[in-house]
C-alpha cells in the first residue's frame, strides 16, 4: 500500500506545484528547532504528533514539510514555551477548527461509540465464546 | 499483433471463467462429482490463458510498443528494463490484470493439486473461484483494457513516476496481491464447503496452505511497506496509522486469526461455523481493502490514483460475492455440526481466545478508519488517529501477545492452567522485573512502551519454550516455524516499544563546522554539496560522525529534486548499528549559510523489521512443513502424523 | 442516506421473512431444504445486515463525496485580536481596532507565491471597485515580491497586514490560502471563502456583505 501513498504524494504534489508554490521565507522560529527545556520539548513533541496538518490532511504536523505545518510547529513550541498546557493549546485550535484538527477524538456526543466499542465488542465476544464452552462441558 | 493476441487470451480466459462458473454452478450436488473431469481443465485452461494475456502485456512493456495506450503512459524507451518490466503492473489496468492472472493460475494449482477434498466440494470451490474471476475478467475488459490501442504513436512515453523507480516499490504490489488472491482462495474453499455442507478437517487441510501462503505474503508486505515509509518519508515514522496503513492491516488481522482458527479444525475437528466465517471475513476485508484505496472516499493524501467509477465496480463486486457469501452463511451454518468438545484451559482455548482478540482488533482498526467517514455524513468533521488506535488497540495486542506466548505451551483438549503458571514463572518474573527497572531508571517512558518491552522480554522467552526438551534435528519445520514467527512478533514488538521509549532527536540549524551530539554519537556537518542522478539533482548534506571513540564514517542525507515530473524528495541518509540506527535528514537552508538537520538515533528499531521477516520466514518453514508432510503422508498410506496431539502445531 | 439505510434493512427484512415463508408455504419442498435446514435462525443474518449497512454507506459515499475545506468554526464569533507589522513601508497593517466600527470590511488572506491568488486578482478588484472594503493580510511573505505582485495583478486593497508565521491565519481558523473573510459592522466573523474568488462565487460573495451590513 505504502507505492500508493508515494505516488500520491508525488501526484498531489505535481499538482499542487503551480497552485501552491512553497513560500521563499525561511522556516519561523520554533519550526525546527527544540526548545532548551526537555521536559517542554517533550510536551510539544507530543502535541505536534496529535495536531493533524491542515494542508496536507493526512499527517500530523509532526511530520510535514509543508509551511503551514512547520507555522504550526513553531506555534506550538513558541506557547509551551510561554507556560501554556498542551490541553489549553488543543483547546484553541479545536475551537477554531473543530475537531478534526486533533487526532485524539475527545469524548463527546458523536465520537462516544469509539470509546464504547472495546468494551462493547470484548463482552459480546467473552460471551459468544463463553457459550461455547459451556456447551462443551454438558456434552 | 501482440497486443491482439493478450487480449483475446483475456476474453477466451474470460469465457471459460464463464463456462466453469455454469457447470460448476449446475453441477454441485452433495455427493455429485460428474462434472469435476470437465471443470478441472477448464480452471487450468483459464489459468493457462490468464497467464499468457499478462505475459503479452510484460512483452509490449519491455518492448516499449508505443501504439498501445498504457505503455505511452507508464513507461519509456530508455527506462532500465527492470522498470520497464516493472512498469506493467505500476498503474491501475496492468495491477489489475496482475491480480486477475495470479488469481486464475491459482484456480488452476487449486484444480491441479487438490486431491484430498471431497469431490462435489472441489467443484463448489471452482465455480465460486470462477464467480470472483469473472467479476475481474468483467471489469478488466468492459473498464480497463490494458491493451487498448493508442490513436496516434507518439515519438515516446511519458515515463514512469521516478518516485516507482525503486526496486521495493516495483515488486510491493504484486507482493499483496499474491496475499489477497491467496485469500480469495481460501474464500472459494469457504464457499464450496458451505454449498455442499462439508466443513470439516479435509477441508481445513485443503484450504490451509492458501492460507498459509497468503499470510506470507501479506506480513511480508505490510513489513516491507513499513520499512520503505521509514527511509521514504523523512520523518523517521514507520507506521501512522493511516487509511491506506490500515486497509493492508485489516486483512492481515483476519487472516491470522483464519490461520489459527483452521489449525484447529484441522487438528481437532473445532471451530466449524467460526472458519468459514473468518474466511468469508479475511477475504471482504481484502476487497474492501482494494475499494477503500482506489475509490478514494476516504479523502486522504495518500491513496492511489483514484477513479470513483472505477470505486462503484469493486464496490458492487464486493457487495455481490460478500453479501452472497454471508446469505450463504445465514443459510448453511447452522447445518455445520459443532466440532469436538475442549476445555478452556487448552490449546484449543488459548486458539479461541487468540481469534477473539484479534477479531477484536480488527473490528476497532476498521471503526477508527471509517468513523470520520460516518461522522461527516452527519456533518461534523472529525480525525481518528495514533492517540486513538494505540490507546484502544494497545491493551488487546498487548493480551493477545502473552496468549501467543502461552499457548502453544498447552495440550490439546485440556490443560492444567497451575502447571501453565510454574512453567512460565520465569519468564513473567522477568518481564515483571523489566518493567520495574524502566521505570525506575528511565521515569520518562510512556506506558505504553514500557508495557510492550514488559510483554515483549518474557514472551520471546516464551515462544522458544516449545523447543525445550525436543530434539531439535529431530523436531518437524512446523514447530520451527511456529517459534521462528512467535518470536518474531516479540522481537518486532520489542523494537516498537524501545523506538517509542528511547529515541532521541536533535534539530538543529547548521553552519558547515558545527558538531553536534545525538545519543552516543557525535556528528560533524561539514556543508552542502550538489549532487546529481539521471533524472534528478540533489544537494547533500555531508556529515562526517563518530561513535564515541570509535572510527569516523560519512553520512550524506539528500534533498532530492526530480525533473518529470517536478517532485521533490527527501532521502534520509541512515546508518545501521547492531543496536539501532541512526537516521539523519537534511532540510532547508537558512538563507544565510547555515542548514536544518533532523538527526535521530533509534535504538532498537531495526527489530521492527527483522522480527517482522522472521515472522514470514516463520510462515515459509510451517508451509515447507506442512507441503513435505503432506507429500511423505500420500505416500505412506495412514497419516499418522495429522491429529495426534502434541505434535501438531499451529503454524 | 437515511433512504439508503432503510433500504438495506428492508431488503434484509424481505430476504429473512420471505425464507421463513417460502419454508412455511412449502414444508416439504426438496429446493427449500437443499437451501437450508430448519434451524436457520435470524441472528445468523446479522452479519449480513451489517455488511449491507456498510456497503450502503460506501455507495452514499460514493455518490456524495463531500469537500474537503476545513471551515473556520469562528464563524459568528467575534474577531480575535491580533496585532500585525505592516507589509509594506507605505501602508497602513491590518489592525483589529479597525473592525467593528459600524462598517462590514473585508479580510483577504493571499501571498504572492500563490498562484490561485493571481486567478482571483480580478474579483477582488471588483469588489473593491463596487466600494467594499477589503484588508489584505500577506501570509509568509516579502514586502518586494508583495509589492510585485500588487503591482503587476492590481491593488484592491485598504490595509495591508504581514502575517510572517501564520499566526493571524491561526488565530481566525483559516486552513490555507487564499481566503477571505467577511466581518460585520460589530466586528462579528460573518462568512468564510475558502480557496479562489471565482466569477461565479461574486454574486454569494456580495450577498454576504449586503447581509453583513444589516
Amino acid at each position: 500500500m505504502r507505492p500508493g501513498r508515494i505516488i500520491a504524494a508525488a501526484l498531489a504534489l505535481a499538482i499542487a506545484a503551480p497552485a501552491a508554490a512553497d513560500s521563499l521565507l525561511p522556516p519561523a522560529e520554533w519550526a525546527n528547532k527544540q526548545l532548551p527545556d526537555p521536559r517542554q520539548e517533550a510536551q510539544a513533541r507530543d502535541l505536534m504528533e496529535e495536531v493533524r496538518c491542515l494542508v496536507c490532511q493526512g499527517q500530523s504536523v509532526a511530520d510535514s514539510d509543508a509551511d503551514m505545518a512547520s507555522d504550526m510547529r513553531s506555534h506550538i513550541r513558541r506557547r509551551i514555551a510561554e507556560g501554556e498546557t498542551p490541553a489549553q493549546i488543543r483547546a484553541w485550535l479545536v475551537e477554531r477548527y473543530g475537531n478534526w484538527v486533533t487526532y485524539a477524538p475527545p469524548v463527546d456526543g458523536m465520537t462516544w461509540p469509539l470509546f464504547v466499542a472495546p468494551v462493547i465488542l470484548l463482552g459480546g465476544g467473552l460471551w459468544l465464546a463463553r457459550g461455547r464452552f459451556r456447551r462443551r462441558k454438558k456434552m | 499483433m501482440i497486443a491482439e493476441a493478450g487480449l483475446a487470451a483475456l476474453w477466451f480466459a474470460a469465457a471459460l471463467s464463464l463456462l466453469q462458473m455454469g457447470l460448476g454452478w449446475a453441477a454441485v450436488r452433495p455427493g455429485n462429482d460428474n462434472l469435476l473431469r470437465l471443470v478441472r481443465p477448464l480452471a487450468v485452461a483459464q489459468g493457462l490463458l490468464a497467464g499468457i494475456s499478462f505475459l503479452a502485456l510484460i512483452w509490449l512493456f519491455l518492448e516499449t510498443d508505443l501504439s498501445v495506450k498504457l505503455v505511452v503512459a507508464n513507461s519509456h524507451s530508455d527506462k532500465p528494463w527492470l522498470y520497464k518490466f516493472a512498469g506493467a503492473w505500476g498503474n491501475h489496468e496492468g495491477s489489475m490484470l496482475l491480480w486477475v492472472t495470479v488469481l486464475a493460475v491459482a484456480g488452476g494449482a487449486v484444480a491441479l493439486l487438490e486431491r484430498k477434498l471431497r469431490k462435489d466440494t472441489l467443484i463448489g470451490t471452482l465455480a465460486a473461484q470462477a464467480t470472483i474471476s469473472l467479476g475481474f475478467y468483467a471489469f478488466l475488459l468492459f473498464a480497463s483494457n490494458p491493451f487498448e490501442r493508442s490513436p496516434v504513436i507518439p515519438i515516446d512515453g511519458q515515463g514512469l513516476n521516478p518516485l516507482l523507480q525503486d526496486p521495493g516499490l516495483a515488486f510491493h504490489p504484486p507482493t499483496l496481491y499474491f496475499g489477497y488472491v491467496g485469500i480469495s482462495v481460501a474464500f472459494s474453499f469457504a464457499v464450496g464447503a458451505l454449498v455442499t455442507r462439508d466443513v470439516g478437517r479435509d477441508f481445513a487441510q485443503a484450504m490451509r496452505p492458501w492460507v498459509l501462503g497468503a499470510w506470507i505474503f501479506l506480513t511480508l508486505g505490510i513489513t516491507a511497506g513499513s520499512y520503505w515509509a521509514y527511509y521514504e518519508l523523512g520523518w523517521g515514522g514507520w507506521w501512522f496509522w493511516d487509511p491506506v496503513e490500515n486497509a493492508s492491516l485489516m486483512p492481515w488481522l483476519a487472516a491470522t486469526a483464519l490461520l489459527h482458527s483452521v489449525t484447529v479444525l484441522a487438528t481437532r475437528d473445532a471451530l466449524r461455523a467460526w472458519t468459514v466465517m473468518l474466511a468469508v471475513v479475511a477475504f471482504s476485508m481484502s476487497m474492501i481493502g482494494t475499494f477503500l484505496v482506489r475509490s478514494g472516499i476516504l479523502t486522504s493524501v495518500h491513496a492511489f490514483a483514484v477513479d470513483p467509477q472505477r470505486g462503484s465496480f469493486i464496490l458492487m463486486l464486493l457487495c455481490l460475492y460478500i453479501g452472497g457469501a454471508l446469505a450463504l452463511f445465514a443459510l448453511r451454518v447452522s447445518t455445520v455440526r459443532e466440532g469436538a468438545p475442549f476445555r478452556v484451559v487448552s490449546r484449543e482455548g488459548s486458539l479461541v481466545l487468540n481469534n477473539l482478540l484479534l477479531t477484536i482488533i480488527l473490528c476497532l482498526v476498521m471503526l477508527g478508519t471509517l468513523y470520520p467517514l460516518l461522522t461527516e455524513a452527519f456533518g461534523t468533521k472529525i480525525s481518528v488517529g495514533p492517540p486513538w488506535f494505540n490507546t484502544v488497540s494497545a491493551p488487546f495486542a498487548l493480551l493477545l501477545v502473552i496468549f501467543m506466548g502461552m499457548g502453544p505451551l498447552l495440550k490439546w483438549r485440556k490443560d492444567d492452567g497451575n502447571k501453565l503458571l510454574k512453567r512460565v514463572a520465569v519468564p513473567l518474573l522477568l518481564g515483571a522485573a523489566t518493567a520495574l527497572l524502566i521505570v525506575i531508571v528511565a521515569p520518562d517512558v510512556h506506558l505504553l512502551p514500557m508495557l510492550g518491552l514488559a510483554v515483549a522480554v518474557p514472551v520471546a522467552l516464551m515462544s522458544l519454550m516449545p523447543l525445550v526438551g525436543r530434539n531439535l534435528r529431530r523436531t518437524p519445520l512446523i514447530i520451527w516455524g511456529m517459534v521462528a514467527a512467535h518470536f518474531g512478533i516479540a522481537m518486532s514488538l520489542a523494537g516498537m516499544a524501545s523506538e517509542s521509549a528511547f529515541s532521541k532527536e536533535v534539530l538543529v540549524s547548521a553552519r558547515p563546522g558545527q558538531v553536534s551530539e545525538i545519543g552516543p554519537f557525535t556528528v560533524r556537518f561539514d556543508g552542502a554539496e550538489p549532487v546529481a542522478g539521471q533524472n534528478w539533482t540533489a544537494i547533500a548534506g555531508r556529515m562526517t560522525v563518530r561513535r564515541g571513540e570509535g572510527e569516523e564514517f560519512v553520512m550524506l542525507p539528500e534533498a532530492r529534486m526530480f525533473s518529470d515530473p517536478v517532485t521533490a524528495t527527501s532521502e534520509a541518509a541512515i546508518e545501521t548499528h547492531w543496536d539501532g540506527q541512526l537516521y539523519t535528514v537534511i532540510g532547508e537552508p537558512d538563507g544565510q549559510g547555515a542548514w536544518q538537520l533532523r538527526l535521530w538515533w533509534k535504538p532498537a528499531v531495526t527489530l521492527i523489521w527483522f522480527g517482522g521477516s522472521l515472522v514470514a520466514i516463520g510462515g515459509l518453514l510451517a508451509l515447507l512443513g506442512r507441503v513435505m508432510r503432506r507429500r511423505s503422508a500420500r505416500k505412506s498410506v495412514t497419516d499418522e502424523a495429522e491429529g495426534v496431539p502434541g505434535r501438531e502445531a499451529l503454524a | 442516506m437515511k433512504l439508503l439505510i432503510i433500504a438495506s434493512i428492508l431488503l434484509v427484512v424481505v430476504l429473512v421473512g420471505g425464507f421463513a415463508a417460502l419454508r412455511r408455504l412449502y414444508p416439504d419442498s426438496k429446493a427449500v431444504a437443499w437451501l437450508a435446514e430448519s434451524k436457520t435462525r435470524p441472528i445468523l443474518f446479522v452479519p449480513l445486515a451489517l455488511f449491507l449497512l456498510i456497503g450502503g454507506f460506501a455507495a452514499y459515499k460514493l455518490s456524495n463525496p463531500g469537500d474537503t475545506f476545513i471551515r473556520s468554526r469562528l464563524i459568528g464569533k467575534e474577531l480575535p485580536a491580533f496585532t500585525l507589522p505592516e507589509a509594506l513601508p507605505n501602508r497602513l497593517p491590518v489592525r483589529r481596532a479597525d473592525f467593528g466600527r459600524g462598517e462590514p470590511r473585508m479580510i483577504n488572506i493571499f501571498a504572492s507565491w500563490c498562484v490561485p491568488c493571481i486567478a482571483e486578482a480580478p474579483q477582488l478588484m471588483e469588489l473593491a471597485r463596487r466600494g467594499i472594503p477589503i484588508d489584505a493580510v500577506a501570509i509568509r511573505d516579502r514586502p518586494e515580491d508583495i509589492a510585485r505582485f500588487l503591482g503587476q495583478w492590481g491593488d484592491p486593497y485598504r490595509n495591508i497586514g504581514a502575517d510572517r508565521d501564520a499566526s493571524l491565519q491561526l488565530a481566525i481558523g483559516s486552513s490555507g490560502v487564499p481566503e477571505t473573510y467577511i466581518v460585520d459592522g460589530g466586528g462579528i466573523i460573518r462568512y468564510q471563502h475558502i480557496g479562489a474568488i471565482n466569477p461565479s462565487d461574486m454574486t454569494r460573495l456580495t450577498e454576504e456583505f449586503e447581509k453583513a451590513r444589516r
